[in-house]
């Protein structure tokens, strides 16, 4: 049976029980838990982008999320007093976080490897501490406080609320995400990407653009991440600094590795476990964080490739 | 502008003291590197822990009401106890969340994410173990207020004076111990490449244990000494202090033991002339521009890496 149809109706199954799922959710709490595992799952597919396929270790990534966060925040909230609708703020935020991607990303092109990594942290930390003390002189971010009253997203004429509704936009969203990702994979961006994470000189010597191409990896991670960042923001409705810890970006990371790099059902299945798990174990909320930890560990010693490890060709 | 320049000195001794520090960690996290190739995530954690035993050991003392508590031996004693546990943390990390990993070739971000773990998984420890608010170190019953001196209107506490003797002298002992003994002489060769290494009758696993004892127990020795500093400890100081560790040991050449000393005084001194002239605030915003441009524009550091070429990536 070839592989594609099995794939296919994997992905309907899933599709389908992804559909009914809010319907036979015993409460609203669990439907709001779906909506985040969608929610982050977009976002995972995004680093995934950057970290799986084309092999660049970024461990800052959840500064885009809350650089994509909070420009719809400014464009959509009493804070400036603007109020874009929904459908026009996305694509500025899009566009305006695939800028910053272009910019965090340029410095650090000829970097290789830990460097690249820890550079990415550094970036990600600026970011927090910008948007934790860029209340003063000029009031842009305000501060700790964050910003509040953000206005809902609004499609033709129609205000989302509910969770159950939110679920279904974030799942129509990683459904875009994924069909993005899938056809970004195998596109001609997708293969230099490939070729960049085995061997970087090889791809340049194959005539890969490398320059351009980690750019194209950093631009499209980082829309992922902006588009996710601004349906975090209206469905909050409020940003705060402390959404976008270093921890933040490292739950990322795990949800891109525990499910196996590269593979985007190994993603999704990354972002329900590291969403869905601590609320399992919410009675033993304060062990959560350690049993996490202890987790990674045993993970890496036991399935260092991931949970779905992606067959590469070599 | 005249008022920063009038305080100007006395920060930058702050900044002299605790780039001693971050220098004292960044050893850990470029000993590492020069052998592994790995970032030790956990190693914040491993300082955080020697500041706790320090915490303890010093909580014991006074309790103990022993009388006469002299800085001359009460700080050899905590450091001596925050060095050992953190040395045997480190070196238990190495061989059960670690050597599993690199032993098999492994990914290089199999064991990068495995030390994410161990540090997610130690600061939790910590904080379930110990609690969430942070514990008081009592400094000034070791050290008085009045103990300082006064050189050139810059005034230097009895406090700073140690950190900063403590911190030297712990790097010229290591510094010893790589260059002019037969251990060091074999972690050099480790570090220079691993497999020729091991042909000459290297023990491999054991000068890794070695290093990471080493490396662990200069974090632990580095906790007491803030401890003391800021007088405040709690479960999650390691990750700040981590995080500038390493960019000192990136900003003076990673492997590089004297890079990891000067990268943590210049980091340490930046800092001061940050929160002398900018707002302190942004003290943590100008590391990290200050790193990525030194990575942009020099990537090997101000001194050169020195990491295995054999096993780079």
């Amino acid at each position: 049976m070839p592989k594609m149809d099995r794939m296919l109706s994997l992905a309907i199954v899933l599709g389908a029980i992804a559909l009914v799922a809010p319907l036979v959710a015993p409460n609203d709490y669990v439907v709001g838990v779906l909506a985040r595992i969608c929610l982050y799952a977009t976002l995972a597919l995004g680093l995934n982008v950057v970290v799986g396929f084309a092999g660049l270790l970024d461990i800052g990534y959840v500064a885009f999320f809350g650089i994509g966060s909070y420009l719809y925040a400014f464009l959509a909230s009493p804070h400036f007093g603007l109020h874009l609708p929904f459908l026009l703020a996305l694509p500025i935020v899009v566009a305006g976080t695939a800028l910053f991607g272009v910019l965090i990303g340029a410095p650090t092109l000829r970097l290789g490897g830990d460097y690249l990594a820890i550079v990415t942290l550094g970036f990600g930390e600026i970011t927090y501490l910008l948007l934790l003390n860029l209340d003063r002189p000029v009031n842009i971010t305000n501060g700790p406080s964050g910003i509040i009253e953000i206005d809902p997203p609004g499609l033709l004429g129609h205000v989302v609320s509910g969770n159950t509704q939110y679920y279904y936009l974030f799942l129509t969203v990683l459904a875009a995400a994924l069909i993005a990702s899938r056809r970004l994979q195998h596109s001609r961006i997708g293969w230099a990407w490939q070729a960049i994470r085995e061997d970087e000189l090889a791809a340049r010597v194959m005539g890969v653009n490398t320059t351009v191409a980690k750019l194209q990896a950093f631009a499209i991670g980082a829309s992922f991440a902006g588009f996710a960042g601004a349906l975090l923001a209206s469905w909050q409705r409020s940003v705060f600094p402390e959404n976008f810890l270093f921890t933040e970006s490292i739950n990322v990371l795990a949800m891109v590795i525990i499910g196996g790099m590269g593979s985007l059902l190994g993603v999704v299945l990354g972002a329900i476990v590291i969403v869905a798990l601590p609320e399992l174990f919410r009675d033993l909320a304060a062990y959560r964080l350690l049993v996490f930890g202890f987790a990674l560990m045993v993970l890496m010693i036991f399935r260092p490739q991931g949970i779905l490890a992606p067959s590469r060709r070599r | 502008m005249l008022d920063a320049l009038g305080i100007l000195p006395q920060q930058l001794v702050f900044g002299l003291a605790l780039g001693c520090v971050y220098g004292l960690i960044a050893l850990g996290y470029t000993m590492v590197y020069g052998i592994l190739l790995m970032i030790n995530f956990a190693h914040g954690e491993l300082f955080t822990i020697g500041a706790y035993v320090g915490w303890g050991v010093l909580v014991w003392l006074i309790n103990a009401q022993l009388g006469g508590l002299h800085p001359l031996w009460v700080v050899p004693v905590l450091l001596l106890m925050a060095m050992t546990v953190s040395g045997v943390l480190g070196v238990t990390l190495e061989r059960f969340a670690y050597r599993p990993l690199y032993t098999r070739g492994a990914t290089r971000l199999g064991p990068l994410i495995s030390a994410v773990g161990a540090s997610i998984f130690l600061q939790n420890a910590i904080m379930l173990t110990q609690g969430a608010r942070m514990k008081v170190y009592m400094t000034n019953l070791l050290f008085p207020r009045n103990w300082y001196v006064h050189i050139a209107g810059v005034r230097i506490s009895a406090l700073v004076m140690v950190m900063i003797s403590v911190a030297l002298s712990l790097m010229w002992l290591l510094n010893l111990l790589v260059q002019r003994t037969t251990l060091g002489r074999c972690m050099r060769a480790v570090a220079e490449d691993r497999e020729v290494a091991a042909v000459m009758g290297v023990n491999v696993r054991q000068v890794i244990s070695l290093t990471f004892l080493l490396g662990s127990a200069l974090g632990g020795a580095a906790g007491v000494l803030v401890g003391l500093y800021y007088t405040q400890i709690d479960f999650f100081m390691g990750y700040s202090a981590g995080l500038k560790a390493f960019t000192a040991a990136v900003l003076g050449g990673i492997g590089n033991l004297r890079g990891a000393m000067l990268g943590g005084l210049v980091l340490g001194l930046i800092e001061s002339l940050a929160v002398t002239f900018l707002n302190p605030a942004y003290r943590d915003v100008v590391a990290f521009v200050v790193l990525i441009l030194v990575l942009v524009f020099r990537p090997t550091g101000l001194l050169g890496e020195s990491v295995p070429q054999s096993n780079k990536v």
